[in-house]
Order: structure tokens, then C-alpha cells, then sequence
């Protein structure tokens, strides 16, 4: 370890500092608000330790990779926790004496979202994963009244566990038939043993790829994505959709492109398989929900079909692409889920009756803002022109035509077509008339939303800069 | 410059609309009213300037010089996007009906909307700078912007201020244009990417990708997605369910513009880039092409024959109308193709009056149910005149424009298929039967006794004046066409010439 190693571990060292600041102010004054400002500071720092770690790319040790791609996610995901931060201090205002702990599992489970980005190596990957998982099971359950956010925590808990399992057996075969552990050592050396030893390779890395796909919620290992979103504290299920799955793709992708898994045409034909069906089980399934934030899961389930298609893409274009696209995807499906949860949030809160579709009726009219933001994260999800899930889905059928991946693009044109049901649904409620006023956000909430629609329209419709921006990373 | 201006213009104009209401009711409809008059104003003194349209030369296509006028600024150049607009002899004809429809479209809805008008005339405003956009684009990229794009105020439009079944009407709309258009977005992108296979840039520019050399199979599959995304707006038989539902919810205004302005962007779309793109193919497809249309035709007057809906039966009537456009656009051949666009112009006259007609009944009456009216001519003369005068055009009198546009395409049509022509023709004397009951059931007869006493106001100055303006541009498109013909023709001719290619002359010769 040399200074400039450190200076590359910025964002890491200064989350890590803010969880022992946090636990240090725990143990002498317990405060809410105090808890809030330092995660907040914290966050910041973090933001520019990011910023500043710019310039001092490298491998550190063999377990991370401190580059400019995983800076950029790095940034976002930083950005999107700080969204959920400001959601989170109305939720969790009211509940009992144990708040400051919220905050402290927030910043862990950031801190695992981190190391998962920037993770080249199976150990970093897995230390990550249950870092960021361990501390979400908390959060989760944290709301002490109600059965739900129990529920959740525990489907989530007993998944999760199931799936870090196959994901370390994944491990122990990769390891069997290659010796190596690194992403860059199992490319190198993967093609030779898989001459020797297909099965081995195979096995390993479809378990490897199971257990990616439960965080992922990927049909079909989908099954606890509803009950989670819709059990969890609305900011907490902003933060699972955002960070812990744009985090786990990063890696997924990562292994995938510097693990060389491409080459191996039966894992691609199980990505393709995987895709499919997410597509088109996320978007059918979502046609009968009537709480949006069970819609929004199985919209979710649907979204990351689509990405799946770009890394499928990978075998025929070139990386660099493949990555760009990751990266615009992935930053417009943050930022409009976001805004989604954002609203759902300010106007829904924790209660499950004001969380169906039908209560957000008249929206329009009483709350314009929320209203607004809602519906263009509506039509960005449903990939409208103008929003930045068009310049997304733009992405993914580029590449999936110059890949000739046409069951892949039929599936995608058919799941677009049917998502288009359940987001109109939303839109339509919200601008039905009725005589109800409803009671007004608070000005941070209100200024979270209008930045977060506006950044929506603005990748949208000016994308350029961006394109350019993630090309270059 | 001017083109980014005339939709600028709506747009800004929509937000003004919304601020008015803040100064009193019934501002909103005035601002729009004034906006859209500006911006035709704003157009023709630009076009004043212009030489005269029939005196240019025939526009190259592949050479935007020659067009009337041409705007191009990089976008998106990391995929070749650029912000590229022209106007040419069509394109302005779509464009002048769209600012004058929509005009008449915002005196429609002077009484009709009744809360939230200035969101009400935002959405009409935005949807009319969708539709520009739409006529205007010569990327295909932002082509499909605006394409997408003009649904989103016109789902609102029939969502929020609709009649009865407006939720179902409002979503059929939206998914069945949605489908369709993923449909065009896909085949776009896969034209762009054989043109980048085969040039190795990124563009997305009409004039690039005109003659882009692909395999045969692999044009016939990229055709057929444009020509699905067409003709469903358009709508073409079997693709047409949507038609009936959004019409008849959707607000007098909304149907006006659905049907005077938005069902031309399907047909705009088929002779500027379904066919040109891919000439060799869509002859191939032709024939199916104009089976299609002759189907339509027959089937639309059919059921409109059968409904006692009154919007519902002018809505089916548009799918057979339609159904000529058609036909017109797959001969391809010059007087088709002119009966074509003049079957555009003038059912866009005709049907927008039918639905005022159809508004002002459903107001007065709150019904749209013709067996519940008999003999409404004696209670309310005017609109009894006005509407004899609409609906005779609409079935075809010679002498008013719809006349002109089916005889031509007929003409136009004889020198290909003669038995496509001749189930084709079926379709006026069909024509004449439904538009004459429609008078019959709901004009003529005996007076209902329901409405004797209901105090049934006649048509206004207002509505007079609106209808006038209507009646005369059918009869001047009736007796005297040329204009018309003329601005379309260089364009027409170079389409036309473009499309010849010496293996398509040879196929021809063989037929």
C-alpha cells in the first residue's frame, strides 16, 4: 500500500470514518437530527473523495479496482443514497426511541454498495454483497410496528442467505477449475480450463449467475421482489431498487466482461433465457397490481430483462460500448426510479391504503409537482421520447440489432408494449377529478422532486453531454 | 429557422394558455385561438417571401437545397442525431391544414370544455406543435420524437375531458399507437445500422439513408414494421379497432383533430418514408398493400352502415375514406398519388365539420343515439343545412373536394389493378347509403316529441363562421383543385423518379 493508494480508497476510508463518527455520537448523545447531519456530511465527502480520487486510478491489491467507470457509479450511488437520506427523515421521524441506528445501517450498507462497484476479485465481490445485504435486513425491518416490514426482512433474509450460498459454491467450482479468484485471473485462464473441465466451469458460474440473479430479481428467481418492495419502508425500498441492485449489476457486469464469461455460448444462451423471461414475467405480472410499489417491482423485473440484454450484446460488439450503455441505462433507471419512489414517498408514505394506484387519484389537480414528476417517471419507465428511459431503451435496441438478437428484441417490443398498460394506469388516476385537497409536502421533498424530473427530461432530451461522458469513461 | 419557430410558437403558447386561466375563464381559448392564428400568419408571411411554389423547380430529394425550406443542427452527433426540418410541397399543405384544423378545432372547443380549460387548450396547442413536427422532420430520429410524442396531449385530452367510456378509449389509443411505434423505432434503428454496416457512420438523416443498399428479405422485414407503424395510425383494415373508441370519447375538439390532422401522419408517413426508403420491396408489397385498402374501404362503410351511434358512424366512415388513401399511395402512379393527398385535404374538412356537427348535437341534445332524433332540421334549420352540405361531400358529389380525391385515386388505380378499382368504386355507392341515413335518422322525419320542447338553439355566428370556412375550402378544393395538385406535383414527381430505379422499370414493364 502506497499514499496513492489511499487517495484512490477516498470514498471508502471516508464512508467507513462517517460509520465510527456515527457510532462514537451514539454512544455519547443520542440525537436524530445530529445522526441525520453527520450521514449527510458524510455523504458529501464522500461524494468529493469520488471526485478527487479521479486522479488516482489503479488496482488496489488485487481485491478492488479503483477506475473511472466504478468512480461514476460510485458518484451515483452516493447521489441516490443521498435522496434516500432526505426521504428517510420524515419515515422514520415518528417511530420510537431507535432511530440513529437507521442511519448508521444506511451508511454500511453504502459502504458495501462501494465496495461491491469497485470489486474485482470473488472475495471483494461477496464482502460486499453481504455488507450492503446484512445491513438492508435491518433497515428493512426497522418500522418496530406493523408485520410487513417483517415479513419482508425475513423473505428477504432467508433468499438472500440462499443465494450467497450458491453464489460462494459458484466460487469454490470456478476455483476448482481454475485455481484463480480474480476477474482478470479467471479470464485469462478460464478458456483453457474450460477445454479440460467444461462442467465444472459451467456449473460454477450458472450458480455464480443464480445468485446474482436473486439481488438482480431476475425472473425466475424473482419471487421475493414484491413482497419486499411493498413491506419495506418506502425510502428503504428506493434505496434496494437503486443502489443494491445498480450495484450488484456493476459487479455482475464487471465479472462478466473482465472474467471473459462471454465466451462460454450455453452461459449466454441462460442470460438469454433469463432476459426473456424477465421481460415478460416482470411486465405480465405487473398488469393486476394495485400498490404501486408492487408495480414498480415487477417493473423493476422487467427493467433489468432489458439490461441483460446488453450484456448479452457483449459477445458481439465491442466492450466499450457495451459499458456505455450500461452506464446510461443504469443512471436513467436510477434517477426515474427515484423520482417514482420519491413521490410515492412524499404522497404515500407508510401507509398501505394510500399506496394503491386508486388513491392517487386527482393528484393532478392538488399536488401538480408530485403529480408531474410521477407521470414523467411513468413515461420514462414506459420509454417515451423526451425521457431518459427512451435514450436507455435507444441503447438497448441498438445494440441488440447490431447483435442480431431478434427473439430478444421481439421480447422487448412485446413487454414495452404491455408495460405501456400498467404506467398509463398510473398516469390516468392521478388525473382523474376529484374533491379531496391533499396536504402538501415538505420544500426539501418538494425540490428533490422537481430536480429529479428535471434531470429525467434533460437526459432525455439533451443526452449528448452524457453520451460523451460515459463513452469516455 | 422559421420551422423551429412555428412549433416554438405552440408550444410557448400552450403555457400561456395555463397562466390565462389565472386571469379569467375564458381566456384560455382566446390565447390559444391567438396563438394558432399567429402562428398561420407567421407562416404565410414567411412563405410570401419564398418563390412561388409552383414555379420551383421539382425538389431533388436526395439535394435539400432544392426544398422550400431546410434546417439542420447536430443533436445527438455521437449517433448522427441532428434536429432536421423541410418543407416541401406536401409537407406544407399538412402543415397549412394542421394550423387551420386546429383553428377550427379551438373554436370547437369555445363552449364545449367546461373545466380546466387551459389545460385543456395547452394539450390541443402541444398536440398541433406534435403533429408540425411530425410533417416537418426529415430525421427519422426526431420524426419518431414527435410521432410519440403529440399522443401524450392527446391521451390526456381524451382521458381527462372525454365522454362515458373515456378511461378504456383513452388506453386502447395510447397502447395500440404505442405498439406500433416501438414497432417503427425498431426498424428504424435496423435501417440505421445496415446503413452503418454498409457506410460505417451513424446517421439518421431521410436524405442519407434514401438508397441505403440492403438484401431483399431484409428491406421486405424493415418495410413492414414502418408500414404497420402507418397504418395503424392511419388506420388501415385490420389494424383499425382503436379508431371507433377514440373517436367517439374523445371531446368534439380531440375528435377534430384526431381525425382532420392525426390519421394524415399515417399516410404523410407511407409516401414520405415507407415507400421512398424501400422502393423495390413496398412494390413487392403492393398488391397486399392495396387488397388492404380496398378491405377497408368496403369494411368501413359497412359497419358505419350498421351503428346508431352518431360520432361512432362518422369514425367507421373515416376508416373507409382512409381506406382510398390507401390505395391511392401503393399505385403509386402520379394521379394516385395526387388523389391521395387531395383524399387527405379534403376529409379533413369533411370529417372535422361531421364531428362539430356531432358535438354540437351531444351538447345540445346529450345523446349521440340517433334513434332517440328525428327531425331535428325543423327545430334547428341551420345546422340541418350545414350538415346536408357535409355529409353529401363526404359521400362524393361532384364538385366539392372529396370528389376529386376518390375519382383520381380511382383513375389513378384503373391503370393498375383493374378489380382492386372496381371493389374499390363499391365503396361510394356504400358511401352514399350510410351518409344518407345518417341525414335521414337524425335530420329528417318526424319531429321527436322529446325535443319539442327543449328549446334546441340553432347554430351561432361562432359556429356559422366555422363551418363556413369549411364549406368553402371543400368547394373551392371541389371546383377548382389545381392549387392544390400543383404544390404537391414536383414533389409527387420526384418521389416518383426517385422510386424508378431501372430494376423497378423493368419489373413494371413485365406487369
Amino acid at each position: 500500500m502506497n499514499a496513492t493508494m489511499f487517495s484512490a480508497l477516498a470514498p471508502i476510508l471516508i464512508l467507513s470514518l462517517t460509520a465510527i463518527v456515527l457510532m462514537i455520537q451514539a454512544s455519547i448523545k443520542r440525537d436524530q437530527s445530529l445522526a441525520w447531519v453527520i450521514t449527510a456530511v458524510g455523504f458529501v465527502l464522500t461524494l468529493c473523495g469520488a471526485y478527487y480520487a479521479r486522479d488516482f486510478t489503479q488496482s488496489v491489491t488485487i481485491l478492488l479496482q479503483v477506475d473511472h467507470w466504478s468512480l461514476f457509479f460510485t458518484s451515483l450511488i452516493m447521489i441516490a443514497s443521498l435522496v434516500t437520506l432526505v426521504l428517510s427523515r420524515d419515515t422514520f421521524s415518528p417511530e420510537g426511541e431507535r432511530k440513529e441506528e437507521y442511519y448508521l445501517l444506511l451508511v454500511l450498507s453504502v459502504l458495501g454498495a462501494v465496495v461491491l462497484i469497485q470489486s474485482s476479485h470473488m472475495v471483494s465481490l461477496l464482502l460486499g454483497m453481504e455488507l450492503m445485504g446484512v445491513a438492508l435486513y435491518a433497515m428493512i425491518a426497522f418500522p418496530e410496528r406493523g408485520q410487513l416490514p417483517l415479513e419482508a426482512a425475513i423473505k428477504y433474509l432467508v433468499l438472500s442467505a440462499c443465494a450467497s450460498a450458491m453464489l460462494l459454491y459458484g466460487f469454490a467450482l470456478i476455483y476448482a477449475a481454475t485455481g484463480e479468484l480474480s476477474y482478470a485471473g479467471i479470464g485469462a485462464k478460464g478458456a483453457l480450463a474450460y477445454i479440460e473441465n467444461p462442467m465444472l466451469i459451467m456449473a460454477g458460474s450458472a450458480m455464480v449467475l443464480a445468485g446474482i440473479g436473486f439481488k438482480l430479481s431476475v425472473a425466475p428467481f424473482h419471487m421475493w421482489t414484491p413482497d419486499v418492495y411493498q413491506g419495506a419502508p418506502t425510502p428503504v425500498t428506493g434505496f434496494l431498487a437503486t443502489v443494491s441492485k445498480g450495484a450488484v449489476f456493476v459487479a455482475l457486469s464487471r465479472f462478466y466482461i473482465d472474467g471473459g464469461l462471454d465466451q462460454y455460448s450455453g452461459l449466454n444462451t441462460a442470460l438469454v433465457v433469463l432476459a426473456i423471461a424477465s421481460m415478460l414475467v416482470g411486465n405480465w405480472l405487473a398488469l393486476r397490481q394495485e400498490n404501486i410499489k408492487r408495480l414498480l417491482a415487477y417493473s423493476s423485473i422487467a427493467h433489468f430483462g432489458y439490461l441483460l440484454v446488453v450484456l448479452i450484446a457483449l459477445t458481439y460488439v465491442d466492450a466499450g460500448l457495451v459499458s456505455q450503455s450500461i452506464t446510461f441505462y443504469l443512471t436513467a433507471y436510477m434517477v426515474t426510479t427515484l423520482a417514482a419512489f420519491t413521490v410515492v414517498s412524499t404522497v404515500a408514505g407508510e401507509d398501505t391504503a394510500k399506496q394503491d394506484i386508486s388513491a392517487f387519484e386527482g393528484l393532478f389537480w392538488h399536488r401538480p409537482l408530485e403529480a408531474s414528476a410521477l407521470t414523467v417517471a411513468m413515461l420514462s419507465l414506459a420509454g417515451i421520447p423526451l425521457t431518459a428511459g427512451f435514450m436507455a431503451k435507444f441503447f438497448v435496441i441498438t445494440l441488440g440489432i447490431q447483435s442480431g438478437l431478434w427473439g430478444l428484441l421481439a421480447a422487448l417490443v412485446v413487454g414495452s408494449a404491455v408495460a405501456i398498460y400498467y404506467y398509463l394506469r398510473v398516469i390516468y388516476a392521478m388525473s382523474k377529478s376529484t374533491e379531496s385537497t391533499g396536504e402538501s409536502a415538505n420544500r426539501l421533498e418538494k425540490l428533490l422532486a422537481l430536480v429529479l424530473l428535471a434531470s429525467i427530461l434533460v437526459l432525455g432530451s439533451w443526452p449528448q453531454p452524457f453520451i460523451a461522458y460515459a463513452g469516455g469513461l | 429557422m422559421v420551422m423551429i419557430n412555428l412549433i416554438v410558437i405552440l408550444l410557448v403558447g400552450g403555457l400561456l394558455a395555463i397562466l390565462s386561466e389565472r386571469i379569467s375563464d375564458t381566456m384560455p381559448r382566446k390565447v390559444a385561438m391567438g396563438v394558432v392564428l399567429v402562428d398561420l400568419l407567421y407562416l404565410l408571411v414567411c412563405l410570401s417571401g419564398m418563390p412561388d411554389i409552383t414555379q420551383l423547380q421539382a425538389p431533388v430529394a436526395n439535394d435539400p437545397s432544392s426544398w422550400l425550406m431546410h434546417f439542420k443542427a447536430d443533436w445527438i452527433p455521437a449517433f448522427g442525431i441532428s434536429i432536421e426540418l423541410a418543407l416541401d410541397g406536401i409537407s406544407l399543405l399538412m402543415v397549412l391544414l394542421t394550423l387551420v384544423l386546429g383553428a377550427i378545432a379551438i373554436s370547437a372547443s369555445w363552449t364545449d370544455i367546461v373545466v380546466r380549460k387551459g389545460f385543456f387548450e395547452a394539450n390541443l396547442l402541444w398536440s398541433l406543435a406534435g403533429v408540425l413536427g411530425v410533417f416537418m422532420s426529415l430525421d427519422l430520429m426526431l420524426f419518431f420524437l414527435f410521432w410519440e410524442v403529440m399522443l401524450i396531449p392527446m391521451y390526456f385530452m381524451i382521458a381527462i375531458w372525454g365522454h362515458e367510456n373515456r378511461g378504456y378509449a383513452a388506453m386502447k389509443f395510447f397502447i395500440f399507437t404505442q405498439a406500433s411505434g416501438l414497432l417503427m423505432l425498431v426498424s428504424i434503428l435496423a435501417l440505421v445500422a445496415v446503413n452503418h454496416g454498409a457506410t460505417g457512420t451513424w446517421t439518421f438523416s431521410y436524405f442519407d439513408l434514401l438508397n441505403t443498399e440492403m438484401a431483399e428479405q431484409t428491406a421486405h422485414w424493415i418495410m413492414l414494421g414502418f408500414f404497420i407503424a402507418f397504418v395503424v395510425k392511419l388506420p388501415g383494415f385490420p389494424f383499425h379497432t382503436w379508431l371507433p373508441d377514440a373517436h367517439t370519447q374523445a371531446p368534439t375538439a380531440g375528435s377534430v383533430i384526431l381525425a382532420g390532422i392525426l390519421l394524415k401522419t399515417g399516410a404523410y408517413g407511407l409516401i414520405r418514408f415507407a415507400v421512398p426508403l424501400f422502393p423495390e420491396a413496398a412494390l413487392n408489397f403492393s398488391y397486399s398493400a392495396m387488397w388492404l385498402g380496398a378491405a377497408g374501404v368496403v369494411y368501413g362503410a359497412v359497419l358505419a352502415f350498421g351503428q346508431t351511434d352518431f360520432k361512432r358512424l362518422i369514425a367507421y366512415s373515416s376508416v373507409s375514406h382512409m381506406g382510398f388513401v390507401l390505395l391511392g399511395i401503393y399505385a403509386w402512379n402520379e394521379l394516385a398519388l395526387q388523389g391521395a393527398v387531395m383524399q387527405m385535404v379534403a376529409h379533413g374538412f369533411s370529417t372535422a365539420a361531421l364531428f362539430m356537427i356531432a358535438g354540437s348535437l351531444q351538447e345540445r341534445l346529450h345523446t349521440r343515439d340517433m334513434r332517440e332524433m328525428s327531425g331535428l332540421w325543423q327545430q334547428m334549420p341551420r345546422m340541418g343545412a350545414v350538415a346536408m352540405f357535409f355529409v353529401v361531400a363526404s359521400l362524393g358529389l361532384p364538385g366539392l373536394g372529396n370528389f376529386v380525391a376518390e375519382f383520381l385515386v380511382l383513375l389513378g388505380l384503373f391503370q393498375v389493378n383493374v378489380w382492386i378499382t372496381v371493389i374499390a368504386a363499391t365503396g361510394l355507392i356504400t358511401g352514399a347509403a350510410y351518409s344518407l341515413l345518417l341525414m335521414q335518422r337524425s335530420f329528417q322525419g318526424e319531429v321527436n316529441k322529446k325535443w319539442a320542447d327543449y328549446g334546441l338553439a340553432d347554430f351561432g355566428p361562432r359556429e356559422m363562421l366555422t363551418m363556413g370556412v369549411m364549406m368553402i375550402a371543400l368547394i373551392l378544393l371541389g371546383i377548382y383543385p389545381q392549387p392544390v395538385l400543383d404544390a404537391a406535383q414536383p414533389v409527387l414527381q420526384s418521389l416518383l423518379e426517385l422510386t424508378a430505379t431501372p430494376a423497378l422499370a423493368s419489373a413494371e414493364a413485365m406487369q
